[in-house]
Order: C-alpha cells, then structure tokens, then sequence
C-alpha cells in the first residue's frame, strides 16, 4: 500500500505543478474572455464553501461543536480577516465546547 | 554590485518578515491536515512529501480523500486540476508582475509555491515583482506547511483527543478566512458563497449525488455554481484589482 501512495502524492504534486507553472510559463499575455475569467474568478468561493460546509459540522466528536466553530469562523473571518486568528478561534471555540458539553 | 547585493537581500528580509505570519497561519492548518493524512493512512515522510510537494490546502485536503477513497490517478488527477483550478488564474495574473528583465527561471521556480496568501502578497508587492521578495516568504512559509503536516501525524495521536477535535476544525477555518472577506464588499460573491452553502447541504441529501465520492461532489457543486455565476455576472476588470488588493 505504501507504493501506492506515493504514486497517489507524486500525481497529486505533477498536477498541482503543472497548474502554477503552465500560466507563469506559458502565457505571457492576460486572459481576454471574459466568461473563462469570472469562471475562474468565483471558483475559490465555491470550492472552498462546498469543502467547508457541511463537512465542518461533522468533523468533531459533537454536531454542536461544529456548528459553533463555524459560526464563530464566519464571524472572524469577517471582522479580522486574519488567518490566524480565524482558524485558532475554530479551534478554541471547539475545545471549550468540549469541556461545557 | 555590493550596492545591489545589498538591496537584494533586503528584500529578501522582505520577504520572510512578511511570510512569518502565513507561516504561523499554515502551521496551524498543516497540523490539522497532518491528522487527516494519519487517519487516511500516511506515515511522516510521505506527509512531508505531501506538504512539500503541495503547497496546496484545499487540494491535499481534496487528495486526501482521494486516497482514502483509492479513486483512480486519473481521477486524482482531475480532482487537484479542479481543486487547484484558482492557482491557474493566480499565475495569469502574477505573470503580468514580472519585468521582462527577470530571466526565465524565476517563473519555474516561483510557480512551485503560489498558494493564495503568497500570491495575495505577491501581488501587492509595489512595482515588479522582485523573485528575491517571493523566496523570502517561502522561506518562512514552506518549512511551517511542512513541518505542520509532519507533527501531525506525528504527535496526532499522542495529543489528547479532545485538542485532536479541536484542531481538527482549523483548516475549516482557513477555508473561512479566504471566503468570508470579500463578502463585506461584493454582493455577487456574498450570493455565490450563500448558493455554495445551500447546494452543498442539500446535495448531501439529493439521491444520485449524494452516493458519488466527495471530491467528484465538490466538482460538480464548483463547475455548476462557478459556471452559472460566471455567465449571469460576468465580472468587470477593475473587480480582479480589487481582489488583489484586499
């Protein structure tokens, strides 16, 4: 089984190169239509969102928990901005849960 | 010559000083990918591979699962183009920072780590693009993504399970903290990021979808919702300097 994953990590770091460089080395112009470039511009949003969500909820031993860290994710993530802190007060909001629950 | 040595390295200082706190940032998260690598069944060296190889939250996040659910390499394959689809826009756009004096390589090299903090402060760098600017912060964000991963899967499970549950949010979080943001100035986005939330709960439930693997879940919620957001609000070029100057 060890083989295979590290055929499994090798494609994933081939692809994931592949991606990053191909614009860098390839395009030397900026993309001009416009559909491809919204396409490209919302994908974040939606990947991100659809990996977040509900699969949060489910990541921790209680449902409760989940769902406090997500709202208090949001919450930070709109008032600071700041990485950090939006992904240490999940963490935090979980563990105290932990103990009150 | 010394003169620009000089100058050289204190861009590359730069660069680590404003690296540091994405490096805090990936620690965090790493860890928490660490455990999920232990869980799917990698020891610590293919971790570090992992992390290394990578730079890529979402898409060793996405590859994880894949290796879990032992889907085909060419479905991997397809999983990373789709997960990492955003790094394909970042690189247009840094491609554009670069002055036609840096020599080639720079972008070879550059390219292995675009990750959407570094291509956010990559992109604020004021003028051209200076390589020496980037390699700073990847020396104080590379090694902390990496080393994240490792522990993890190292110490994951000597760690009480109870700060095991709560890390295991952390890259929820992070996924958060790139979302929300420009919600507080684009409706559009604050529409798509509601549209994701709603669709992805419900495709947990809708019969065809919901048995599919959940990565091949994610790409079809990302190209539906991205393609339909794409042709209803196509967006305007001053929309994409906005966002790299968040």
């Amino acid at each position: 089984m060890h083989k295979s994953i590290y055929a499994y990590i090798f494609v994933m770091a081939v692809v994931s190169y592949l991606i990053r460089v191909f614009p860098l080395a390839v395009i030397r112009k900026p993309i001009t239509n416009k559909y491809i470039k919204s396409f490209l511009y919302y994908i974040p949003y939606v990947t991100l969102t659809v990996m977040t969500f509900p699969a949060i909820i489910y990541a921790t031993d209680s449902k409760i928990g989940g769902i406090a860290a997500l709202a208090v994710g949001i919450l930070l993530a709109f008032f600071t901005r700041n990485l950090f802190v939006v992904a240490c007060g999940c963490c935090v909001t979980v563990l105290i849960l932990s103990f009150v629950i | 010559m010394n003169e620009k040595a000089t100058v050289k390295s204190k861009i590359f200082l730069k660069g680590m000083k404003d690296g540091a706190p994405i490096g805090l940032g990936y620690f965090a998260v790493s860890f928490s990918i660490g455990i999920t690598a232990k869980n799917t069944g990698l020891n610590a060296l293919q971790g570090l591979f992992l992390s290394l190889l990578n730079n890529a939250s979402a898409g060793e996040m996405a590859g994880l699962s894949s290796i879990a659910a032992r889907t085909s390499l060419i479905t991997l394959a397809v999983v990373m183009l789709v997960t990492n689809a955003r790094y394909l826009l970042m690189s247009c756009a840094l491609s554009q920072k670069f002055s036609p004096d840096t020599p080639f390589y720079h972008r070879l090299l550059i390219a292995f780590d675009i990750t959407d903090e570094i291509f956010g402060i990559g992109i604020s760098y004021h003028g051209y693009l200076e390589p020496a600017y980037m390699y700073g912060a990847f020396l104080t964000t590379i090694p902390m993504w990496a080393a994240g991963t490792v522990l993890g899967i190292v110490v994951g499970n000597i760690l009480p399970q109870i700060i095991v549950n709560a890390l295991s949010v952390a890259i929820y979080g992070m996924f958060l903290a790139v979302v929300i943001p420009p919600c507080r100035k684009n409706k559009v986005i604050t529409g798509v990021v509601i549209t994701s939330f709603v669709l992805s709960y419900i495709s947990k439930y809708i019969p065809f979808i919901s048995k599919t693997s959940e990565s091949i879940r994610v790409i079809i919620l990302t190209l539906i919702i991205s393609g339909t957001a794409a042709l209803l609000f196509p967006i305007k070029d001053d929309e994409e300097e906005e966002k790299t100057n968040a």
